[in-house]
This record gives C-alpha cells, sequence and structure tokens, in this order.
C-alpha cells in the first residue's frame, strides 16, 4: 500500500537525512511514500488566536489539495503533523470556519482525510512485532532516550497520539529495534521551539535540561521525531558545552536513521554527515558498522 | 510593586479583548499556579503565567503587557494540558502577543537584521517561520 506523504519545508533542506531515510525504510517494509503534488509550508504553527484565520489557510489547502489523491495524510515532522491535524480537526468540527475557508481557497474539503505520523503507520498498520521480526541487524547493547517533545502529544484530545503525561509508544519502537529505551522524566518536555529564535539562551537551556536528564538516566544517544527539537537538542548542544564545561556531548539521532541502521541500510545511505554531534564514534564503539 | 484595582479597571476593555482573541473564560482561573509549576521556560520569566492572567483579569493592562512573561512562550502546551479548571493558557500567552503586535505601533519583539551572520543558515525553517509568526506584527 502507499501512502500520500507531506514532507515539509525542513525535510527538503535542512533534514534531507529524515527525508531520505524514511523514505528508503519504507520500501523495505514494502509500502512507499507517495509525495502528494502542489504542497507548501503549512506554516508551522497552529494559529493560537482563535480570531486568525489567515494561519489557517496554507494547511487548509495542503489538506484539500491532498484530498484530491487519496485519504490518508502521512507527515514525519512533528510540527507539521501537529499544524496539519489539529487544522483538519478545526475543519470537521467549526462549520463556520470551514466555510470561510473554503470559500477563500475556493476547494469544498469537509475534514474527511486521516491525517497519520509515520510511527503510528508502523505500530498500527504495520505493528511492532512484525517490525521486529524484519529488523536484521538489532541494534543490541544501545541505550537510546526516545523524545517526544511536544508537538506529537499535545494537546491531547486533539492529537490523541499516546498517553499526555506517560506516553510509551516511541520506547516501543525503539525496543522493536532491539535497543534498550531508556526512561528519564524530561521526555514530554519542551526543547524551546521557536524561542531559538527569540531567546536563545532560554531555548539552549530547556536543551540542556532534557539532555542532563537523560544522560543522567544512562542514556547515550537521543532519539527524536522532528527537525525543530533535533535543531535544539543536537546543534546547540555545541552552545551548551561553552557554558557548562563538563557537559559531554551525545549523538541526537532522528527515528528513521536508527530504523533504517537496524533495517540493514548502508550507513552511508543515513545521512549522518547532516547531524551535529557525530555519531559514528558510538556506532563503531557498539559495533554497528 | 503597588498595583491599585479600581471598580472600572476589573475586567476592562483590555481583558475583554484577551478574553475574545484567546477564545478563553479569564474567570476560571482558581490561581492554583499548575501553569507555572510545569512551564519550561518559567525560570526565565518575570512573572509566572498565572501571574498575568491574574493581571489581565484585574484588567491591569500595563502590568500584564510589560512583563516578558508571554513573550517566552513557547507554545508547548503544557500548562494547556495540566490546568485543572480547562483553561487553554498557551491561547492567553498568544492573545497578549497579539494585542502588542496588533497595536498601530506594531512594536515587534524581534528584529531580522539583527541575527548574526549566518544564523538563518543554520536554523530549520519551521523554528524562523513560527517564530515570526510570534514575534512580528
Amino acid at each position: 500500500m502507499d501512502y500520500l506523504y507531506f514532507p515539509g519545508c525542513t525535510l527538503y533542506t535542512k533534514a534531507k537525512n529524515f527525508d531520505q531515510t524514511a523514505r528508503n525504510c519504507s520500501r523495505l517494509l514494502g509500502f512507499e511514500l507517495k509525495e502528494m503534488k502542489n504542497w507548501t509550508c503549512c506554516g508551522a504553527a497552529f494559529p493560537l488566536a482563535t480570531d486568525n484565520l489567515m494561519a489557517l489557510l496554507p494547511p487548509s489547502r495542503i489538506l484539500a489539495t491532498a484530498r484530491e489523491e487519496g485519504t490518508v495524510l502521512t507527515t514525519l515532522c512533528a510540527v507539521c503533523f501537529n499544524v496539519i491535524k489539529r487544522t483538519n480537526r478545526l475543519i470537521q468540527e467549526d462549520g463556520e470556519k470551514r466555510d470561510k475557508i473554503n470559500n477563500f481557497i475556493e476547494k469544498n474539503y469537509q475534514g474527511d482525510l486521516q491525517v497519520l505520523h509515520y510511527l503510528e503507520i508502523l505500530k498500527k498498520e504495520i505493528g511492532f512485532y512484525q517490525l521486529k521480526e524484519k529488523v536484521r541487524k538489532p541494534l543490541e547493547g544501545l541505550k537510546a532516550a526516545a523524545y517526544y517533545g511536544c508537538m506529537l502529544l499535545r494537546p491531547f484530545e486533539e492529537m490523541r497520539f499516546d498517553d499526555k503525561e506517560n506516553p510509551k509508544l516511541f520506547e516501543e519502537f525503539l525496543e522493536a529495534l532491539g535497543t534498550q529505551a531508556v526512561e528519564f522524566p524530561y521526555k514530554i518536555e519542551c526543547c524551546g521551539s521557536f524561542q531559538s529564535v527569540g531567546s536563545p539562551d532560554v531555548a539552549t537551556e530547556c536543551a540542556y535540561k532534557i539532555l542532563g536528564s537523560a544522560i543522567k538516566n544512562g542514556a547515550e544517544a537521543m532519539v527524536s521525531t522532528c527537525p525543530m527539537c533535533t535543531f535544539n537538542i543536537d546543534h546547540k548542544q555545541a552552545d551548551i558545552k561553552q557554558k557548562y564545561l563538563d557537559f559531554k556531548p551525545i549523538p541526537v539521532f532522528y527515528f528513521t536513521q536508527l530504523l533504517g541502521m537496524a533495517m540493514g541500510l548502508d550507513p552511508q545511505a543515513l545521512g549522518f554527515d547532516q547531524n551535529a554531534v557525530d555519531p559514528m564514534p558510538l556506532l563503531k564503539e557498539k559495533g554497528f558498522l | 510593586m503597588k498595583i491599585e484595582l479600581t471598580r472600572q479597571k476589573v475586567h476592562n476593555e483590555f481583558t475583554k479583548k484577551v478574553e475574545l482573541i484567546s477564545g478563553q473564560n479569564l474567570f476560571a482561573c482558581y490561581q492554583c499556579g499548575n501553569c507555572t509549576a510545569g512551564c519550561p521556560v518559567s525560570f526565565a520569566m518575570d512573572v509566572g503565567p498565572h501571574e498575568v492572567i491574574r493581571y489581565t483579569l484585574l484588567g491591569l493592562e500595563e502590568e500584564a503587557l510589560g512583563v516578558n512573561t508571554f513573550w517566552l512562550c513557547a507554545s508547548c502546551l503544557q500548562c494547556t494540558s495540566r490546568c485543572p479548571k480547562g483553561i487553554d493558557i498557551a491561547r492567553v500567552m498568544d492573545a497578549l502577543r497579539m494585542v502588542v503586535l496588533r497595536k498601530k505601533e506594531r512594536r515587534d519583539h524581534i528584529q531580522i537584521p539583527e541575527f548574526p551572520e549566518g544564523f538563518l543558515e543554520r536554523l530549520p525553517q519551521i523554528a524562523f517561520i513560527s517564530g515570526f509568526r510570534k514575534f512580528l506584527s
């Protein structure tokens, strides 16, 4: 089965490794990510001001365009997933706004598209037990911390991804790959998000708390589902190191990079050169290369 | 800080505007402080989100808009998720930003030309697009 796929801006440029590994893994798992036609930026922030209809137009247009091609839309980036899924729900429930939006974008979209995250496909359509059987090179001995962040989970009533305080889906996924999933209390805390534009120091501090908590609980690597989180917890480790001299950087992976490695993809094709903290020494130490 | 309350101020036009933009009923807040306790950026805030809600409810526009609290909000919705009274606090913080940004002075919170060199090249698009939406008029 093929899944209609919305990549989003960042996966086309600064997170190419996320996009490429997901596409390659899909083929090995027996499905294809079919990129939707004429996609645009989703707006990157679901408008919280109730009167801001303008910001709902890009995700609405994406949904309406995708509906012409299929009934399920998949995303990888947690931010895009959040914006598109919340907009879809708003279109389903708020008739007045739906009419206004449809009128403006000249479409007739009724909210009848299912928005899925790639992890949900792995869990619901393939199943982690079946995934485990498809793993060719189990990542045994790797202590990895599953970092959810905010966008996948909140608001719980709309995202319905997993439990809002103690989600388990991501850990189950990592365990299917053979890793030892590390529990840590900051797994659903915010990385600072767009504050890396407004108040970079605050975002650095948030990232330090998350990384510190994971390391304290024994993590050797972090796993992320979001290019924004990855920027804050991976690329900002250089800033953290400057402020906290005893901080020891740890690699941050996209979950598809680990999936690709466990599925036996060539490590050269996993785009590790785009990771800020070099994961090669850890992977060599663990005997995965 | 000395704060003067008057009957004219409490739940005034400013409060109503914030309630209208956010779609939230501020009277529901009973000041438990759960939002502030769970907020990942409260360490850098002048006052906690629950205090800003109180200022707003009492119609103290200057006090509410004079703190950095709502500018530091990262819209992570941890407060919203934990509020026992069901207030979407992140929406209130966004509404406060909007009240400032929609004024005719158009006082932007960030200045793009002041970004350090190479900053835009390093940052993922989603960060600056959502940042611009939250900080620019």
